[in-house]
């Protein structure tokens, strides 16, 4: 039997856990990204005129991208539990940095003299925020926001380890039983699934890009 | 008696005044403005024009307080506004810069719409408004109303610009090196188009330029400003020009100021010579016989709708191989009346007679410019100010 039949074998007396680990997975990928953005989209805009918290808050959020994924999954067992929180914090911190650092730089690639015009029309500083800076650096934080998306669909693998569930069962358990039969389907099965969630996920947000980018500034 | 309607012999009212305004920016020793006083009068334009790092700009941007003053009190339509909300008043100020600052991510139509939506319009005339806006700036609404910035030239931005800054239908505007940015060509056209819209809008303009030419082009009144934007000396352009305050006045006109003042005045101001016009069939001895009577050997012939098409002088006239209609050279440049003298010597150099036709509305002819002409009345401004 060839590797592919035994594989599809193996997928089709498992539906039930493909579409919970699946719905796992998905689940941390949107908890995820939209408190991380919410909090990285809020740090860039409040540190925007001042270059100390700036630079301090992207060093911090760099030093959570450095630490092993392992580790940062398993620190905050004693704190919160195994489980789903442990794995959504871990990472939540990973997701920080990219957005933040689009969102840093999209704002700072607003052209000045567009905001003096808007000052000198009299626009307030909130709706200069909100309808020239932010819009204008969208695109820039949109990438960013994709990038940490991408980080999250791999990543959340290791949650499998913390009792997190996701795609990572399929993985641990294959890896658990090696070389016992359908070991390699289980792992396959992790791994394929996990790149085909990534691939609809950058798919949909490029859709969304274009769907909130002003053709204006659309490239 | 509307207030507005003053005595032309009384001074127009002062709209914008700055009152012992300084400026001082943190961290710096010394004031970029000190104590300055200027008042800007209603329906004219004043340009403030300097050296750079005089201040021009920073005087400017204290007049919608993007720059906040250290000192003394700016009066806006005879109230003090150093202390207002600056956002409400800078929405009843146009601001025009050199970058033009317009939005990417809205339509021009968006762009021009600005202000009014910050003042609550009711959509309908905001959309009413931003037609007559384009339309105004000759642009066509239904082709550039949709279309986003960067599809446009740098000079149909900033007829946006001057568009967006007028919408809203402010008493004032401020304009920073507006057409500083864009080419000799098309800033000599945006120039034009802006004093014609001025002469209908009759809006009062503080308009900053380093350049002086622009200065003296587009200026009801100049103020020539030094270091610190200290008042070298305020005043029309034709008395700075020929009766400069100062040798820093003097030394920032530079050499060409007399020929500066040929912008100021138009071919209409001086006395058209009457070259002789030959009319279509006119014998060869008749127009021979004009050569003879102009006082500087030419003629001109014109054709049947009396308008100027050749030069004919004795030589021209002596080759009898050629048809009259064919005598002479062709007249390529001509003036009108509204022109200004320097087009008159600019037209005056391509010619090899040494003068200019003058035509009217239609075409028709009116007379020549010599370069006599010219001299004598530069001769006479220069006396008469001295």
């Amino acid at each position: 039997m060839s590797g592919i039949e035994s594989w599809f074998e193996y997928l089709s007396s498992r539906w039930d856990l493909v579409a919970t680990t699946l719905t796992e997975t998905l689940f941390y990928v949107i908890t995820v990204i939209v408190a991380a953005s919410v909090v990285s989209i809020a740090t860039g805009v409040l540190t925007r005129n001042r270059a100390l918290p700036r630079e301090l808050s992207l060093a911090i959020t760099s030093v959570f991208l450095t630490i092993p994924s392992l580790a940062l999954f398993t620190i905050f067992i004693p704190v919160v539990g195994l489980g789903f929180w442990p794995s959504f914090i871990a990472l939540f911190l990973y997701a920080l940095l990219p957005i933040l650092r689009n969102t840093v730089t999209g704002l700072q690639s607003v052209d000045s003299s567009v905001v003096e015009s808007a000052r000198g029309m009299g626009m307030t500083r909130a709706q200069i925020l909100f309808r020239v800076e932010l819009p204008l650096a969208w695109p820039i934080i949109l990438a960013g926001i994709r990038v940490s998306a991408l980080l999250t669909v791999g990543i959340s693998a290791i949650a499998t380890l913390v009792a997190g569930g996701g795609l990572g069962d399929f993985i641990k358990s294959g890896l658990a039983r090696l070389p016992l039969p359908n070991s390699l389907e289980a792992i396959w099965t992790g791994v394929i699934l996990s790149l085909l969630l990534a691939l609809a996920i950058d798919t949909s947000m490029r859709g969304i890009g274009r769907l909130t980018t002003s053709a204006g500034v659309r490239s | 008696m509307n207030p507005h309607e003053l005595d032309p012999l009384n001074e127009p009212r002062a709209l914008i005044e700055l009152v012992n305004v300084s400026k001082t920016y943190p961290g710096s020793e010394s004031p970029a403005v000190v104590d300055l006083n200027l008042a800007v009068r209603e329906g004219e334009i004043l340009v403030l024009v300097g050296p750079s790092g005089c201040g021009k700009s920073t005087t400017l941007r204290l007049i919608n307080r993007m720059i906040e003053p250290t000192g003394g009190s700016i009066i806006f339509e005879g109230a003090d506004v150093t202390k207002s909300d600056p956002n409400e008043l800078r929405r009843h100020i146009g601001y025009v810069i050199q970058q033009v600052g317009l939005f990417p991510h809205r339509t021009i139509a968006e762009n021009i719409g600005t202000v009014p939506r910050l003042l609550k319009w009711d959509r309908k005339r905001i959309k009413a408004r931003v037609e007559e806006m384009l339309e105004l700036v000759g642009m066509d609404p239904k082709t550039f109303g949709p279309r986003y910035p960067r599809e446009l030239s740098g000079g149909q931005a900033q007829r946006v610009g001057v568009a967006r800054a007028l919408a809203a239908d402010p008493d004032v505007l401020l304009m920073d090196e507006p057409f500083g940015a864009i080419d000799p060509i098309t800033r000599d056209r945006l120039q034009n188009e802006f004093l014609r819209l001025q002469a209908e809008l009759k809006k009062t303009i503080v308009f900053v330029t380093h350049d002086i030419d622009e200065a003296v082009k587009m200026g009801d009144r100049i103020a020539i400003l030094r270091e610190q934007s200290v008042i070298a000396q305020l005043d029309r352009p034709e008395v700075i020009l020929t009766d400069p305050a100062d040798d820093f006045v003097e030394n920032f006109l530079g050499s060409g100021a007399i020929l500066k003042t040929l912008t100021l005045s138009r071919v209409r101001d001086i006395d058209l010579s009457a070259i002789p016009p030959v009319r279509p069939g006119a014998t060869r001895s008749q127009a021979l016989a004009a050569v003879e009577e102009s006082p500087s050997g030419v003629a001109v012939l014109l054709d049947a709708a009396d308008h100027p098409v050749r030069w004919v002088d004795r030589r021209s006239l002596d080759n009898a191989a050629k048809p009259l209609e064919q005598a002479g050279r062709g007249v390529m440049v001509m003036l009108q009346p509204e022109d200004t003298l320097q087009d008159a010597l600019s037209a005056m150099l391509q010619t090899s007679t040494g003068m200019a036709v003058v035509v009217d509305g239609k075409g028709r002819y009116l007379g020549c410019v010599t370069i006599e002409a010219l001299a004598r009345l530069l001769v006479q401004t220069q006396n008469g100010n001295a």
